[in-house]
């Protein structure tokens, strides 16, 4: 079955500046719906769409330190509690010697979990059936824009002027 | 390689190619092109070199470690040697795509896939040898910490416990990292590819568009991967030096064992890169890419951890000296006077000397000269960790004294390890990007309305 497309128009876009300003004119126009397609992390589009940080930093921070609980509470249990045994002239529980264990868990969990984090933010905010070009991956700047009837005639006409160097619409 | 002098200019604050977006990814995509014979004949060596691995280690499950020369006092034997060669060889990835991110360096850009992919592979190598090592291989699993039935947990006061957390760490991170870099990259192929390279690529893409939502995320956990791989890049020599340092043996029991390994394993490391990126550059056709600007810099961290390499070599005579300890001074004394003299010097003379040439930049930016000062770096540190784990033959019992002495298979593995590394490396250059795609374009500004990208239009842009 094919994909349900969401109407809307996709500028593309050659140069930077005139996507910025297509950008620009559209959020002047109160709309927060944009999708913009680039081949690399831009700073100036990322400033020009007003987004705000990705909340996967506080999972990151979520697991790091419960990396870091699990790796002490696993030496404390093990070799403190569950069967104290001196070894080395250490105490059963020797916070020093449980800081390698407890720092590699903080990273494992932490990086995996914020790897997780990612895919599940991109899934869940990814919109499906917005129009796409393969050449977004290469050298071009692809601006949709959601929009139906005769809407489409004023966005396409504004990206046109601007700067868009080719429309489509669905 | 064969030519030698890169004449290119050095951008050193401009974008680091002067290519346009467009060429960017025609140009690495070509790498994935149909490979030359050539290409075959490196795999086929790689593969058969493997197999002798292979074959060694089945006689070795037949016949016992006995078999690989291990008899007291000498326990850790070259399998040790190994491992710590190849965990060292990966620190160089870490430290460039990491740790120089979080600096941003410019250069890394180009060569830290390669490097990174590189880590992952030397750790894979690594991990092998510990496992080889303890001689009953099917029992292995007895070192993770899990409820069974004879109530026993590892010993978390001890680095060899410490030690599988930390490489079990940084071979699963340093492979999420890779695998993570690579998702855009294989976006871009995808989008270039067509028939059946379209289908497999598009399935590793993973739904990828590059759209504003998913580079938000991407480049936030991106950063965050960065923050928690420079420690553990540090940490996990770190712990592998204390493997050593945390016993009573002349020779290991030093506090500058954690920094001295972390400089000598990025020192390796970055000999590898060197011995692998130089040939692939002209074999994948990277010249406009891999430039003198990188190979300069790449250089220059050989010099700098080379020359704490060389203090840290004079600092462990001096301590033996200053100890008035005679066991730790003959120790020292036979590292380069006693039987294996041979293995002494070929550690100092390519470490600590032969790097001090890369303060010429005419050395630095000559790519033969750095292959063959390459070549010999990590002869050089083998040996070092050959000549390290042999300290284990002068302990406090001099009666008891004895040097490593390699059997066939020590050497047949030590032959299969290189097998099996280069064999997953060169399948990987010629299966993905081996230069990140969206990572040059970031340096690469794109054109504003009527100008050319590039480095033209976007001289002193960074």
């Amino acid at each position: 079955m094919a994909e349900r497309m969401v109407p809307g128009v996709l500028g593309h876009y050659e140069h930077m500046d005139a996507a910025l300003e297509t950008i620009e004119a559209f959020r002047t126009q109160g709309r927060k719906d944009l999708v913009v397609y680039v081949s690399h992390p831009n700073h100036e589009i990322e400033h020009a769409l007003h987004e705000p940080i990705s909340p996967v930093r506080r999972v990151t921070l979520v697991a790091g330190l419960t990396g870091t609980t699990a790796g002490f509470s696993l030496a404390i249990y093990t070799n403190g509690l569950d069967w104290p045994l001196l070894v080395g002239g250490k105490a059963p529980i020797s916070p020093q010697a449980f800081v390698v264990l407890g720092f590699e868990l903080t990273v494992l969990i932490g990086a995996l979990s914020t790897v997780f984090a990612v895919i599940a933010f991109s899934f869940l905010q990814h919109r499906k059936g917005v129009l796409y070009d393969e050449r977004f991956t290469d050298d071009r700047i692809g601006i949709f824009v959601p929009s139906a009837g005769a809407e489409q005639d004023k966005v396409a006409s504004l990206m046109t002027e601007i700067g868009a160097v080719e429309v489509t619409r669905a | 390689m064969g030519t030698a002098v890169i004449t290119q200019a050095s951008p050193k604050y401009g974008p680091p190619t002067d290519q346009t977006h467009a060429e960017i990814t025609r140009d690495v995509v070509a790498t994935l092109d149909t490979a030359p014979r050539g290409y075959y004949y490196l795999i086929f060596a790689c593969v058969g070199c493997f197999l002798v691995g292979v074959a060694t280690f089945i006689a070795l499950l037949k016949e016992g470690l006995g078999l690989a020369g291990y008899q007291p006092p000498i326990m850790w034997s070259v399998y040790i040697t190994n491992f710590v060669f190849w965990v060292g060889i990966g620190h160089a990835g870490t430290l460039i795509s990491a740790i120089l991110f979080l600096f941003r360096a410019p250069w890394r850009t180009a060569v830290y896939r390669s490097t990174e992919a590189m880590t992952v592979f030397a750790v894979m190598t690594a991990a092998l040898f510990p496992i080889i090592h303890i001689g009953r291989q099917w029992i292995f699993y007895w070192l993770l910490p899990y409820p069974n039935q004879r109530y026993l947990w590892p010993n978390f006061k001890s680095p060899l416990a410490w030690d599988v957390f930390a490489i079990s760490t940084y071979f699963t991170v340093s492979t999420t990292f890779l695998i993570y870099g690579l998702v855009p990259d294989v976006a871009a192929v995808r989008d270039k590819v067509t028939g059946w390279r379209k289908f497999v690529y598009g399935k590793l893409s993973l739904g990828w568009q590059g759209t504003n939502t998913q580079w938000r995320h991407y480049s936030r956990a991106y950063l965050y991967l960065a923050a928690f791989c420079t420690p553990l890049v540090l940490s996990v020599h770190s712990v592998v030096s204390w493997d050593f340092a945390a016993s009573l043996i002349p020779g290991w029991h030093g506090t500058i064992f954690a920094p001295y390994f972390v400089a000598g394993a990025i020192y390796s490391g970055v000999g590898m890169v060197l011995t692998l990126l130089i040939p692939l550059r002209k074999h994948l056709k990277l010249e406009r890419m891999l430039t003198e600007y990188h190979f300069d810099n790449l250089a220059k961290l050989t010099l700098l951890t080379g020359t704490i390499l060389f203090y840290a070599y004079g600092m462990e005579y001096f301590v033996a000296w200053y100890s008035a300890n005679t066991f730790e001074q003959t120790t020292f004394w036979r590292r380069l006077f006693g039987p294996a003299w041979w293995a002494g010097w070929s550690m100092v003379i390519p470490n600590a000397f032969l790097s001090q040439l890369l303060w010429f930049r005419k050395i630095r930016t000559n790519l033969t000269a750095l292959w063959v000062i390459s070549i010999f770096i990590n002869v050089g540190m083998w040996f070092e960790r050959y000549v390290i784990a042999n300290a284990l033959g002068n302990d406090y019992i001099p009666w008891a004294w004895d040097q490593m002495n390699p059997t066939w298979a020590d050497w047949g593995m030590l032959v299969g390890s290189f097998g099996w590394f280069g064999m997953w490396f060169f399948l990987f250059s010629r299966s993905f990007p081996v230069v990140a795609i969206q990572e040059i374009k970031e340096f690469v500004p794109m054109p504003m309305r009527g100008k050319r990208a590039g480095a033209k239009a976007a001289a002193g842009a960074h």
